[in-house]
């Protein structure tokens, strides 16, 4: 086979590997979702912040506007510090709430934003004062258990 | 009648065959990386074995790529239809294919394809004493014979994983979408949520360059070593196929559990 039949067929070889990386990357991952957009950070602090992973999205009203960067314990006020990757574009009241909040039943665990009202925005390094931890299921059914055998426990007895 | 000091002492030489063996296999992939500047000063060596090692494995790359797309689509719906969510069948086909099948099968592939046929290439030509002739008139073979095709391996290994990951894909949607009739919707965005860039995609391209350096080295090694005998070369020809796929497989296990075993 001649010199450029080779290197034809070699080119065109590299490029459908190219193409194919392309395909898995952009068609089957995520990349085009990969936002390369300048951020600024918020801390919040969480009681529990259940089974909550760094690069779980931050969403305000189910969209996302940023992802979640450090997961840390501070051990003087015994709880989670979470740092979150806002996009710039998004700004968000001073007074705005942060919850974990599961996707679905069984889904993953996101931080949502509730904008607040007041008329000055989170500066870059801000802190978010009203958090609402992750629902734990096992407290929750506790909770239900005892709240059901103390009503239980006050009804008196049928006669 | 063997003693007890006779066993003793034949443990012993086999030890010592493998130790060296070890270490003359290490001392191969030593003097390989040594001599691969001619891969720069003449690509062209490098890519006529891109060549003959990528381009002809294409064919049963794409084509078992998308049976094992099909069959991935057939036996994950059977699954996850009984938990009542076949639209997360496209996130199992290409999780399963591009952490997993991918590299593997195809490493396995391109054992059986290319590896067998470095292996039989360099025997022969051993054996016909060619080896010996290129170093009679001053050429090492080594570095003319053994380093392209060693890059050659290295290069359309990955390669070679990534079209057979993006075939089993689209045989999946094939199969997934258009015979059984699940959401295309639901199939391809199920899909991006779920598969990570750098964690799926980015491992899985570096677990098939590391097969591709095994199989390739494993191959030229089998070949580099041969008796030079009809009988000999085919000896080394089913080394490599065992040596190879047992290497793949048993990597594989070590580096997925160094990659997703956090």
């Amino acid at each position: 086979m001649s010199r450029e039949k080779t290197d034809f067929w070699v080119g065109l070889f590299v490029l459908l590997g190219a193409a194919a990386l392309v395909f898995l990357a952009l068609r089957a991952g995520n990349l085009s979702s990969f936002s390369f957009a300048p951020t600024y950070t918020l801390t919040a602090n969480f009681d529990n912040i259940g089974g909550l992973k760094a690069r779980a999205p931050v969403k305000s009203a189910g969209v996302v506007v940023g992802r979640v960067g450090k997961i840390s314990f501070d051990d003087q006020v015994f709880q989670a510090v979470v740092t979150l990757n806002l996009e710039e574009g998004y700004q968000f009241p001073k007074d705005s709430s942060a919850s974990i909040l599961t996707s679905g039943l069984l889904g993953e665990q996101y931080v949502g934003l509730s904008a607040g009202s007041e008329e000055e925005n989170f500066a870059d390094g801000g802190k978010i004062r009203y958090t609402q931890s992750a629902v734990v299921l096992e407290q929750l059914i506790s909770q239900f258990l005892y709240g059901t055998a103390e009503k239980q426990g006050s009804t008196p007895p049928a006669n | 009648m063997t003693g007890p000091v006779q066993t003793l002492s034949a443990l012993g030489r086999w030890v010592r065959t493998q130790v060296s063996g070890v270490g003359f296999f290490t001392r191969f992939l030593g003097a390989l990386l040594a001599r691969s500047g001619i891969a720069a000063s003449r690509p062209r060596l490098v890519s006529q074995q891109v060549h003959f090692i990528g381009n002809y494995s294409l064919l049963i790359i794409i084509v078992s790529g998308m049976f094992v797309g099909f069959v991935l689509g057939l036996q994950g719906y059977y699954t996850l239809n009984r938990y009542g969510s076949e639209e997360a069948l496209g996130l199992l086909v290409a999780l399963s294919l591009v952490r997993e099948l991918g590299p593997v099968v195809t490493a396995l592939l391109f054992a059986g394809r290319a590896g067998t046929s470095l292996t039989a290439e360099i025997g022969l030509m051993k054996a016909g004493e060619q080896l010996a002739a290129m170093e009679v008139m001053a050429v090492d073979p080594m570095r003319r014979v053994l380093v392209p095709r060693f890059w050659g391996g290295i290069i359309a290994m990955p390669v070679l994983a990534a079209v057979f990951s993006m075939v089993g894909i689209l045989g999946g949607w094939v199969v997934g979408v258009l015979l059984i009739g699940v959401d295309a919707g639901a199939f391809w965005s199920q899909m991006q949520n779920g598969v990570d860039v750098w964690d799926d995609v980015a491992n899985g391209v570096l677990k098939s360059l590391v097969f591709g350096v095994t199989v390739t080295l494993v191959a030229l090694y089998e070949g580099w070593q041969a008796r030079p005998t009809p009988e000999g070369v085919a000896r080394a020809t089913t080394r490599t196929v065992v040596v190879g796929s047992l290497a793949v497989l048993g990597l594989d296990f070590l580096l997925t559990a160094l990659m997703f075993g956090n």
